[in-house]
């Protein structure tokens, strides 16, 4: 094609999803397209409706209402198709404890058709992959839970899907095996994998979203890329002022004028400026004294609490 | 030739969704034989001591009483050939109930086996399906086995005697998939299987003419045995092991009954896979 920019098309698009359960709207209109490649989020806090979504996505839940087309596929009128393109990781690992680690992988690749000698191999790449070689042979409630992590998204790619869905996929890990995880992402990425992932961590979503969407009670709050989202919903830096708990409310009012915006939390007060240092100053010019103070960049929490009112986890 | 090993490519997303589709149910069978694995030496010990101890016990000791009473007639056979058909039978059909309650609660609810290849090209359906195929193969082994033992025992005497086999498998499939069925269906395990255990398959067990003819029941508790599953594969396989004469329409009451109640359940069960799993 002459010239053309080559634009990449869409390989998920959802249009107004709705999906209600008894009188809960657990997903209420939302919108989206994943381009090929791209690493598409959805953050929210518990209950905005991310896993309901994504079990849309894999035409494992029916939806109430509106379209969805998984590489030009109806996922639920053609889920085998739209799933033997996908990588799963659910939000509860679902292993089977029964069976050994290695072999865990053997049976799953057993359902996309794959033959007993590719996933021979196929599953010692991803041992390694996963950093679980030495496990292979153990006992998987032997394992610890960010082992079974990995293991589980080892265990997503066994039929080499080019879309992987994450759901929560570091929840209730360690700092430590967050990164590795984040790593072993970061490889896929690199690799042109498609990935979707729901978080309600903000570092993650900025760690490894390309681009993603604020869900708030199934409907999409803001959409962006994370530098975007903070550059239009927040200033540059933050400042966090304790001054007790019980005085937080109090000293609020004095501080008007400081900074741009104040969000008094109960544990402390939030002044959103461009400068944190001089806005402590100017705090402190006005004989006020805060126990402790700290000035970090602005984050995806940040524009949570602008878009909600409310903490992203609580 | 090549030194290394080539790499080898996984086939296409289209061609996994069409052997998924044509062979989804063959897939998860493969999963739950696996998994039976673990708890092999158990399926071992029971398939191999439960006719050992059933048979020695009927053999040596009931069957020593009963024989030598005068009036006893049991289809013109001592009574260790007699009954054990039936105990063939039982077995299979305690087993399968079994095989068909816990394991399902736990694909569901306690260990949720079944959310993986539910996110495979697999339907829910052929979870189901390959459920129920598994515990068949495990039947099947055990019936076989059962059948061997009562060989040596000498307690057959017809040579079409190994159709208890099969006969003991779609019994123990009668009772167990409508079972399976309901068992898709439960949110909450609250006793629910051990009063099954206790009012469902043990009545059945002692009632269903597994060690004397239905007939010496009275006649206002014979109902039980025609509805049960139990009675009807009892029969047959005494049909099959003994040459126990029955009219033929009676015959074709045992087969249909346990075929359409085995078929009813399978029915049942994919639909209620089908329906918890798309929620
Ligand atoms: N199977 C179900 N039956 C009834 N209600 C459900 C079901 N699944 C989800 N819901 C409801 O739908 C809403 C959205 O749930 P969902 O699991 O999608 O949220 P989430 O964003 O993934 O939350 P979390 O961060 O806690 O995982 C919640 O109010 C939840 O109670
Ligand atoms: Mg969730």
């Amino acid at each position: 094609m002459a010239g053309a920019r080559t634009v990449r098309p869409p390989v998920i698009s959802a249009r107004n999803l709705v999906k209600t359960y008894g009188d809960v709207n657990a997903v209420d209109g939302i919108s989206f397209e994943v381009p090929a490649g791209e690493s598409f989020g959805l953050l929210g806090p518990n209950g905005a409706g991310k896993s309901t979504t994504m079990r849309m996505i894999g035409g494992v839940t029916q939806r109430t209402s509106g379209e969805l087309s998984i590489m030009g596929l109806d996922p639920e009128k053609q889920g085998p198709e739209v799933r033997a393109h996908l990588g799963v990781v659910p939000q509860q690992d679902n292993l089977d404890e029964e069976l050994r680690v290695r072999d865990n992988l053997i049976v799953y690749g057993r359902y996309f058709g794959l033959s007993h000698s590719y996933l021979a191999q196929r599953a010692d790449e991803l041992l390694d992959f996963a950093q679980l070689a030495e496990k292979a042979k153990a006992r998987v409630d032997s394992l610890s839970g960010g082992m079974k992590r990995r293991l589980t998204i080892a265990r997503s790619l066994i039929n080499d899907p080019r879309i992987l869905l994450l759901d929560e996929p570091t929840t209730g890990l360690d700092p430590q095996a967050r990164h590795v995880l984040w790593d072993r992402l970061f490889r896929l990425k690199e690799q042109g994998v498609t990935l979707v992932l729901t978080t309600h961590y903000m570092d993650e979503a900025e760690q490894l979203c390309d681009r993603l969407i604020v869900v708030d009670k199934g409907k999409i709050m803001a959409e962006g890329s994370p530098s975007a989202l903070i550059r239009e919903h927040s200033s540059r830096e933050v400042l966090e002022v304790r001054f007790g708990t019980d005085r937080n409310a109090a000293v609020a009012p004095q501080l008007d004028g400081v900074g741009e915006r104040i969000e008094v939390l109960p544990d402390r007060v939030l002044v959103y400026t461009d400068n944190g240092e001089a806005s402590l100053e100017q705090i402190r010019a006005r004989q006020l004294h805060p126990i402790t103070s700290l000035v970090r960049r602005a984050s995806l929490e940040d524009v949570f609490l602008r878009l909600t009112g409310r903490s992203l986890i609580d | 030739m090549t030194e290394t090993q080539p790499r080898l490519q996984a086939h296409s997303p289209e061609a996994s969704a069409a052997k998924a589709r044509r062979w989804g149910s063959f897939y998860f069978m493969e999963h739950m034989l696996r998994s039976m694995r673990a708890y092999a030496v158990t399926i071992v010990v029971t398939s191999v001591g439960n006719p050992l101890l059933y048979l020695f016990s009927m053999g040596v000791g009931l069957a020593s009483i009963v024989d030598r009473s005068p009036s006893a007639h049991f289809a013109g056979v001592g009574y260790l050939a007699y009954a054990a058909p039936a105990l063939l039978v039982s077995s299979a059909v305690m087993t399968c109930a079994n095989e068909m309650m816990f394991p399902v609660m736990d694909g569901f609810k306690w260990r949720r086996v079944y959310y993986g290849p539910h996110v495979t090209p697999l339907v829910p359906g052929q979870l189901a399906a390959g459920h129920v195929m598994a515990v068949g193969v495990r039947l099947l082994v055990q019936c076989l086995v059962f059948f061997l033992i009562m060989l040596a025992f000498g307690a057959v005497r017809s040579p079409a005697s190994w159709l208890v086999v099969p006969i003991g498998v779609l019994a123990g499939m009668a009772f167990g998939t409508p079972l399976m069925a309901y068992a898709a269906r439960i949110e909450k395990e609250n006793f629910q299987f051990s009063m099954i255990q206790r009012f469902i398959v043990m009545p059945l067990f002692l009632f269903s003419g597994t060690f004397y003819p239905l007939e010496t029941m009275p006649p206002a508790m014979q109902w039980i045995g025609w509805i049960s599953p139990l009675w009807h594969g009892n029969q047959l396989g005494r049909l099959a092991t003994i040459g126990l004469m029955e009219p033929v329409w009676l015959v074709a009451v045992h087969v249909l009954y346990l075929v359409a109640l085995g078929l009813f359940g399978i029915g049942w069960a994919r639909r209620n896979y089908a329906r918890r799993m798309a929620a």
